[in-house]
């Protein structure tokens, strides 16, 4: 399911609360209790916080991004149906006030994926045909985290709405259309962004994933 | 027969399953006989993976918000209530 705030991972240190508990919580919440704004962060802060430091640059940026989300959930309680997970609902309103703190962090015009992008003969080939990967250094991807620093740091040098757009869709698993809705584009903006994003990662990523030498990570 | 650009082009949709199937066919035959398209393929794929990986694998989520933040949400909580602004 896209957009929760499921963790993945084996090493993810608490299970997502269940739906009964979530809907005894927003309950709680309707009716004013003041403990029940604490068990909310309680529940859903830590998640929220993760989520923000993927997202922006500082630590101080996705503290206060994650404040401005919990006053914002708390001020739109009453817009809340109810159909989706509080804690989707949550996920939503983290991403978008991390998305409201890039906008006025973005300091420079953006730098162009354009060289990061793949060339082709007049024929239509590839320029430079693309060289097979190193399945030891593909399993180090997913288990180093020297390598995990290394893609991360690859991540952080796309061009800015780009990188955005891999965060959203491929990181926080939000729909094409959920994505295209929080950055005010196209779904098919998001789609065409989203694969110059996955080959300029690619790119990057090539001089050290290759099997036939590159920079050892 | 498609050519590699076509190939790249459309490779999302084909990772995504998105690709109607006579599509996937011509797709699937270029693959067969381009070197270069597979490798590129598999490192789309491993790209995916790898940034998934780095970015919500062990060590990137955290069990609860630090207490210090928590104080600063729940005063500023206390003051939109107060103000009124919170209806
Ligand atoms: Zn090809």
């Amino acid at each position: 399911m896209a957009g929760t705030l499921n963790c993945m991972t084996p090493a993810c240190p608490s299970p997502d609360p269940s739906q009964a508990e979530q809907a005894a919580l927003l309950g709680r919440l309707r009716q004013g209790e003041d403990a029940a704004f604490r068990d909310l962060m309680d529940m859903a802060g830590g998640r929220m916080l993760a989520v923000a430091r993927r997202m922006l640059p500082t630590d101080d940026d996705a503290r206060e991004a994650v404040q401005d989300a919990l006053l914002s959930a708390f001020r739109n309680l009453h817009r809340f149906d109810g159909r989706a997970l509080l804690t989707t609902w949550l996920h939503r309103i983290t991403v978008n006030a991390c998305l409201m703190k890039l906008r006025t962090r973005r300091r420079r015009p953006e730098s162009s994926i354009e060289d990061l992008l793949p060339t082709f003969l007049p024929d239509g080939h590839q320029t430079r045909p693309a060289e097979p990967w190193a399945p030891d250094r593909l399993e180090r991807a997913e288990t180093s985290e020297a390598t995990a620093r290394l893609v991360r740091e690859k991540i952080g040098e796309l061009p800015e709405t780009y990188r955005e757009i891999l965060l959203l869709r491929d990181i926080e698993d939000l729909s094409t259309e959920e994505a295209a809705q929080a950055l005010g584009i196209s779904s098919n903006a998001v789609k065409t962004k989203l694969h110059r994003a996955r080959q300029a990662l690619r790119a990057l990523l090539d001089p050290h994933m290759r099997a036939d030498g590159g920079e050892a990570c | 027969m498609l050519t590699c650009r076509e190939v790249l082009d459309f490779l999302m949709a084909y990772v995504d399953g998105e690709l109607p199937a006579d599509e996937v066919a011509r797709f699937e035959k270029h693959l067969a006989v381009c070197l270069s398209c597979v490798n590129y393929l598999a490192s789309y794929r491993a790209t995916i993976r790898a940034g998934k990986a780095a970015m919500r694998g062990p060590g990137t989520s955290l069990d609860k918000l630090p207490p210090d933040l928590v104080k600063a949400v729940e005063a500023a909580r206390r003051a939109l209530v107060q103000s009124g602004e919170s209806e």
